[in-house]
Parts: structure tokens; C-alpha cells; sequence
């Protein structure tokens, strides 16, 4: 039994956290074989290879596989498709690209966002954003699955895999424009051990800078409500919900966040989660481990100033 | 250009999720069922691009129950010129996957002979985010998922895509695929008189059969359960209290 695990690669970088909660949560299904494909890809491949569990990883570098465009890395990964019973990836916006193409290309129904693995062909997934787990058996030949990242814990490093170079795929039915990617020196969202997330509460743009002045203080990522990001207060990929990111950190700060079904999707998982809210009724109190009924716009500036 | 927009009727987002003693699935009887809200962003797109002299047809499609003509007429309701149901399921209970889905609006795609097709990027009761994606690699075209702006300039389209970094901007060939997330638009609220009207409006029926498709179920249910519920927890009365509650957590 073999996985074919896609790697998330990134203008040739490695995405190490994703992809080693990938690698752990597929190892018991197989040998793992991990691909790393891009315009670059051999640097990515080289620390992928680091990753303990990794039986084997595959490099396959070509301008048309660049910015991941869907259709050039999905005629890869099923070139590949023959050698492999489980193909997986982190449940990235990549992944979740990618993977579904592939797998009705190959005639199998996908899993996405799978939170546990019970055996080969049974896995558990969230469905009505989170509400309700699922537990599903594919009698398909093959399993084309993405992996919840915030549900396992990252696989750890000091291997030394072998590295293969296999050739590329392009396709010309899309082509990549630009990416508008904000430069921030704070953890990834994703991976991050606290994160700080502000909601419609906070008001405006700039008062969201009371939300990452308490972040700045934690060593925190910065998130935001769905209402939030809607209101423009805060960028899209700042988004923990349903639709947005899944996160479980140690620590959730949710301030000004009333906490609608599909933002709880996103982040009732963390250990411990805050609350700062006026509203007393607000469901984000039923989730919280600690709550403070309490205006944000005195409550932060003075949390962030005690935690000094 | 005829644009195709697939809906999905599903359980309403206001609904309270109660998953059934027996394990088998979440209740849906006698439960107020909506169009999926992914789907309403994509019909509201798609009567825009006809408002904009870009679409000359807007074509909602349903596959499930027979309740989904509904949707469909919620879709003519806000603007789409006709419908087409195919019944694929007796049952509220039985969702037909999305490579089933996809294989049907495949044919569909190949009698109506769309540009366009604009998808919501996933429904909000399996949360699988895949049928366009999966319909996009059974027709060959090009794909563009997670759409929060659009721009059809003749034989290709500009999409700006929702990605987890930040933005992607790609140029897609045409005919293609589009799914959208929630920031492309708002939709409209159908007013009382094109509700009125989309009852005339045509709404063909078809079956699964009539596609040759077989929509037997990949994935087996084993069973639905409950998330596991969190601990209550406790109300703090000051930020000293909180300071002192994330200190001795090892928190902070």
C-alpha cells in the first residue's frame, strides 16, 4: 500500500507545518511518498525529504507547474496516479484545487478536510461546518483525500529520504496574472500557538490595530470573523470559519466576536479559547473557557499592557 | 454567452444542525431548507453578467429531491431566464455526491452548450468543496475556484481567487468553470412580482436516468455523531482575573 502525498509548495518554498501534519496523518496508511511540484521545487523536495515517515520524495519542477495552477498539477499527480492507493495533501485553498480534479479524473469520489483516519478506506470528516462528524467508507479503488493540518500533530524531522527528479506537466488552459500576498512578520495563521482574532465589534480598519497590538504582544497570528473581513476591517486571508481557516491553537482570544456557527467551525478546537465581549448573550461565551463581559476598546489596551 | 448555475437546495444556514439518535445522518424532515448561500452568490452573478449585456441566458440547474424545483424557481425568482431539475433522490436524506453531481451537469453542459458555468464553491451541509472542481476535469476546460472578482473578456476570464496567502489573480480559457466565494457579491432578494413571474417562467424536468448516470453512493455513512461538546467554562470579572487565569494556565 503507497501514498502519494502533494507537498505544499509555495514560489518553491516548503510549507514545512502543513506538510508534516499531512505526513502524520497519512503515515498509517502507507509507505508516503511525497511530491513536491513547482516552477522551482528542488529545495522544497531536499527539506521535505527531512521529514520523518517520508519513505520517498518526488521532484518535479517546470514553469507550467508554478503558482499551482490546478489543471498542470492535477495531469501530474495522475500520471503518477498508478502507482499509488491513497493520494493525499494537506487541506490547503491549494489542495482543495487540486485534489477533486484529480480525483474525478481518476472516476473516485474526493475527502476533504478528513479530521481522523479509522482504517484504509474509513475516515472521519466535519460536516454542516462542524455540527455534525461524519464517518465515511470509500469503496473506491483508490482514495484521493485532504487532511484537516489543525487535527494532527506535525511529523518530526531528522530523516533523510531519497529524492527522485521526475519530469513536469503544464497545460495552457490557465495562466497565473499576480498574487497580492501581505508580508507580515507574525506566525502563520494556521500554525500559530495563539492567535488573536478581532470581529465585527471592533468597528473599523484602523481599530483593528488594537487587535494586533495585543497579538504583537503574545507572539500571536491575527484572525478575524467572517463578519469582520466582510465589513473590510480585516484581509480575506485573516478568515477563521467554515469557509475560512480551521485553527487550534493553545490559546484563541476571540474579541468582539460573537461567535456564529460558522466562525466556531473555524476555532473550537483550540485548548483555550477567550472571550472579550459586551454582550453577555454573545454564543462565543458558551465556548470560552474564560469570559469578560466587558467593552473591548478599554479591556484590550489594558490586557495588552498587563501582559507585559 | 449562456451561463449555467448550478444550485443545491439545502438545509437553511439559520437552522440548528441536529444530528439523529440512530447515528444515521442529520434530521432534514420538516426542516426549512434554503438555497445553499454559495449558490445564491452565483446566481447573482450570473444575472450581472446578462445585466451587463455579457450573458444573453442564464440557466439554473438542481440535482436531488424533487423539492429542488423550489430552488430553482427561488433562482428564476431573482432572475435566471429558465431551469432544469433532474430528480436523482426520493429521499431529503440522500445527498448525491458531487462526482455523481458533476458527471450529470456534464451532460447537461454538454446539451446547452454553456460558456460559463459559475458554481458555489462548496455547499454548507457536506462541506465537500469539490463538484466544480470535478466538473471542470470531466469536461477538459479550464478551472478557477474561489472567485471573489470576475471579469469575462471574450474568449477568456479574469478571476481573482481567495487563496490562503492572500489574493491569486489567473486568466482562464473559456469555456471554464468558476466557483465563488462569499466576497464576490451580494445577491439580490427576489421582489413579490418576479416571484410571480418566475412561476412562469420554463422549468424542464429530467431524471439522473435520462443521463445515463449512475448516482450510487462511493461513500458509505457509517454513522453521524455529535461533535464533542466543550466544558463550560467561566466568567472572569476584570482583566486582572484574566491575567491571572492565563498565568496560571502557563498560557501567557
Amino acid at each position: 500500500m503507497a501514498v502519494l502525498l502533494l507537498a505544499e509548495v509555495n514560489n518553491g518554498e516548503l510549507s514545512m507545518d502543513a506538510t508534516a501534519k499531512a505526513v502524520s496523518a497519512a503515515k498509517s496508511l502507507g509507505d508516503v511518498t511525497v511530491l513536491c511540484a513547482g516552477a522551482s521545487a528542488a529545495a522544497a523536495g531536499a527539506q521535505a525529504a527531512t521529514i520523518d515517515g517520508v519513505s520517498k520524495v518526488l521532484v518535479a519542477e517546470d514553469a507550467g507547474l508554478g503558482h499551482r495552477l490546478a489543471e498542470a498539477t492535477t495531469d501530474l499527480i495522475v500520471g503518477l496516479a498508478g502507482d499509488y492507493e491513497h493520494i493525499v495533501a494537506p487541506a490547503t485553498t491549494d489542495a482543495k484545487n487540486v485534489l477533486p480534479r484529480v480525483a474525478a479524473l481518476l472516476d473516485v469520489m474526493v475527502l476533504t478536510d478528513v479530521t481522523a483516519v479509522v482504517d484504509g478506506s474509513t475516515f472521519e470528516r466535519p460536516i454542516y461546518a462542524g455540527n455534525a462528524i461524519q464517518t465515511v467508507q470509500s469503496s473506491d479503488a483508490k482514495k484521493v483525500i485532504s487532511f484537516r493540518t489543525s487535527t494532527f500533530d506535525a511529523a518530526g524531522t531528522g530523516n533523510s529520504a531519497p529524492v527522485e527528479t521526475i519530469g513536469g506537466a503544464s497545460s495552457d488552459l490557465s495562466t497565473w496574472v499576480e498574487d497580492k500576498v501581505a508580508a507580515s512578520d507574525r506566525p502563520e495563521l494556521t500554525s500559530a500557538g495563539v492567535v488573536v482574532s478581532g470581529g465585527r465589534g471592533v468597528g473599523s480598519e484602523a481599530d483593528f490595530a488594537l487587535i494586533e497590538k495585543l497579538a504583537d504582544k503574545l507572539g500571536a497570528a491575527v484572525g478575524a470573523s467572517r463578519a469582520a473581513v466582510d465589513s473590510g476591517y480585516a484581509p480575506n486571508d485573516w478568515q477563521v470559519g467554515q469557509t475560512g481557516k480551521v485553527v487550534a491553537p493553545n490559546l484563541y482570544v476571540a474579541v468582539g466576536i460573537s461567535g456564529a456557527i460558522q466562525h466556531l467551525a473555524g476555532m473550537k478546537d483550540s485548548k483555550v479559547i477567550v472571550a472579550i465581549n459586551k454582550d453577555e448573550e454573545a454564543p462565543i461565551f458558551q465556548v470560552a473557557d474564560f469570559g469578560l463581559v466587558a467593552d473591548l476598546f478599554d479591556t484590550v489596551p489594558e490586557l495588552t499592557e498587563k501582559l507585559g | 454567452m449562456k451561463v449555467l448555475v448550478p444550485v443545491k437546495r439545502v438545509i437553511d444556514y439559520n437552522v440548528k444542525v441536529r444530528v439523529k439518535a440512530d447515528g444515521s445522518g442529520v434530521d432534514l424532515a420538516n426542516v426549512k431548507m434554503s438555497m445553499n448561500p454559495f449558490d445564491e452568490i452565483a446566481v447573482e452573478e450570473a444575472i450581472r453578467l446578462k445585466e451587463a449585456g455579457k450573458a444573453d441566458e442564464v440557466v439554473a440547474v438542481s440535482i436531488g429531491v424533487k423539492q429542488a424545483q423550489e430552488t430553482l424557481r427561488t433562482a428564476l425568482a431573482m432572475g435566471a431566464d429558465r431551469a432544469i431539475l433532474v430528480v436523482a433522490a426520493d429521499d431529503v436524506h440522500d445527498d448525491i455526491e458531487p462526482l455523481a453531481v458533476a458527471k450529470i451537469l456534464a451532460a447537461v453542459v454538454k446539451e446547452e452548450d454553456p460558456s460559463l458555468v459559475l458554481c458555489g464553491k462548496q455547499s454548507i451541509d457536506n462541506d465537500m468543496n469539490a463538484t466544480g472542481q470535478m466538473l471542470s476535469a470531466l469536461l477538459g476546460w479550464s478551472q478557477a475556484t474561489f472567485a471573489s472578482e470576475l471579469a469575462v473578456e471574450g474568449d477568456s476570464a479574469v478571476v481573482t481567487r481567495e487563496v490562503d496567502g492572500g489574493l491569486q489573480t489567473i486568466k482562464v480559457k473559456m469555456p471554464t468553470v468558476v466557483t465563488v466565494d462569499l466576497r464576490l457579491n451580494e445577491p439580490r432578494y427576489a421582489s413579490l412580482p418576479n416571484i410571480m413571474k418566475a412561476k412562469k417562467k420554463p422549468l424542464d424536468e429530467k431524471t439522473a436516468a435520462d443521463y445515463g448516470v449512475d448516482v450510487t453512493p462511493r461513500l458509505k455513512v457509517v454513522k453521524t455523531s455529535e461533535p464533542a461538546a466543550r466544558a463550560a467554562g467561566i466568567k472572569v470579572g476584570s482583566v486582572d482575573e484574566l491575567v491571572s487565569k492565563l498565568k496560571e494556565a502557563g498560557l501567557v
